[in-house]
């Protein structure tokens, strides 16, 4: 399925968890906020929330700055 | 002295020395410049993730949390709905609610836009955020911040990265007189004379990250804002002479020989 992930169109197996879509880009969830179709989840929801065919998704972590 | 903590909502913390995490030459560089500043809270920066490189180190990595109090900041947001979105995202990459909130009103100056910056601070303080407002130095945006429920207000010495130093010395004084939340100097300090007179003018504290992590040598630097944020409490707390036009003799002008 097609999703847009940070802007970027992907294709990805799915439907599938968030938890799983991190875990598919080696992300690590203690280090990211995620952002699905504009709701901000909470790291509690990861695992219930199911990213679809033609979802938004952002995934943030920190970086430097001042 | 020992005891002067610098408290801001509910939190103390050691040191009035706040810095940043961006633009260091390496990550290693940055956190040994960290630790020889004795700073206790960083700023980071919400940003996506690099999907097509997975490579990159990630900062936390080079963060001692258990030393370092982490400040999410909204940088690079020109709407109050941009940093209200980057401050929730911050609370939920991060550990805590607070956000070093800054709206941006020009890309040349990076000065505030103040009008957005209030009402984001007023909605982001409604659901339940430690706001600490990047401002211009002006008295009244601070008064107007410190209102909407700012911890703190943190009006600009000069323009963010170009190290000039206070601009406006007697504004600083006067938002420490008026402000009833801790005022903090953020952006525009050079050189470690800049942050020390930034806290003798009254600031409780300052927050830098170009200073130091543009400096040639950036952990020396970051012992030197150690020392100059300090010099500068201790001589706002010790409390300076007045200034006279003319000389005051230091020694005695009785027994002078020959006389």
């Amino acid at each position: 399925m097609n999703i847009t992930l940070n802007g970027d169109p992907l294709d990805v197996p799915g439907p599938v968890s968030v938890t799983a879509l991190l875990e598919s880009l080696a992300i690590d969830v203690r280090r990211v906020a995620v952002e699905h179709n504009l709701v901000i989840l909470k790291r509690a929801a990861f695992d219930a929330t199911i990213v679809h065919e033609g979802d938004n998704v952002e995934i943030v972590n920190f970086v430097g700055g001042g | 002295m020992a005891s002067d903590h610098f408290v801001i909502a509910d939190r103390t913390f050691q040191s009035r020395l706040i810095i940043g995490t961006g633009k260091y030459p390496s990550n290693a560089v940055m956190a040994k410049a960290h630790e020889a500043s004795g700073a206790d809270m960083v700023t980071v920066a919400v940003r996506r993730v690099n999907i097509s490189d997975r490579s990159k180190e990630s900062l936390l990595d080079y963060i001692d949390t258990s030393k370092m109090f982490v400040l999410p900041n909204t940088a690079g947001c020109y709407t109050a709905d941009e940093a209200v979105r980057t401050a929730r995202l911050g609370r939920e990459a991060g550990l805590s609610n607070w956000v070093k909130l800054e709206v941006i009103g020009d890309e040349r100056t990076l000065f505030p836009d103040n009008e957005a910056l209030v009402e984001a601070t007023r909605i982001l303080v409604r659901e339940g955020f430690v706001v600490l407002p990047y401002t211009s130095d002006d008295p009244i945006v601070c008064r107007k911040l410190e209102d909407a429920g700012a911890a703190a207000v943190m009006p600009l010495g000069a323009p963010i990265g170009s190290g000039l130093g206070i601009q406006n010395p007697n504004n600083i004084r006067i938002i420490r007189e008026f402000s009833r939340v801790p005022v903090i100097v953020d952006a525009g300090v050079g050189t470690a004379s800049d942050a020390t007179f930034a806290m003798e003018l009254g600031a409780d504290g300052v927050l830098m990250n170009t200073a130091i992590a543009g400096a040639q040598d950036p952990v020396a630097m970051a012992e030197s804002m150690k020392y100059a944020v300090r010099a500068g409490r201790l001589a706002r707390l010790a409390g300076r002479i007045p200034r006279k036009m003319y000389a005051t003799a230091s020694s005695p002008v009785e027994g002078l020989v020959g006389r």
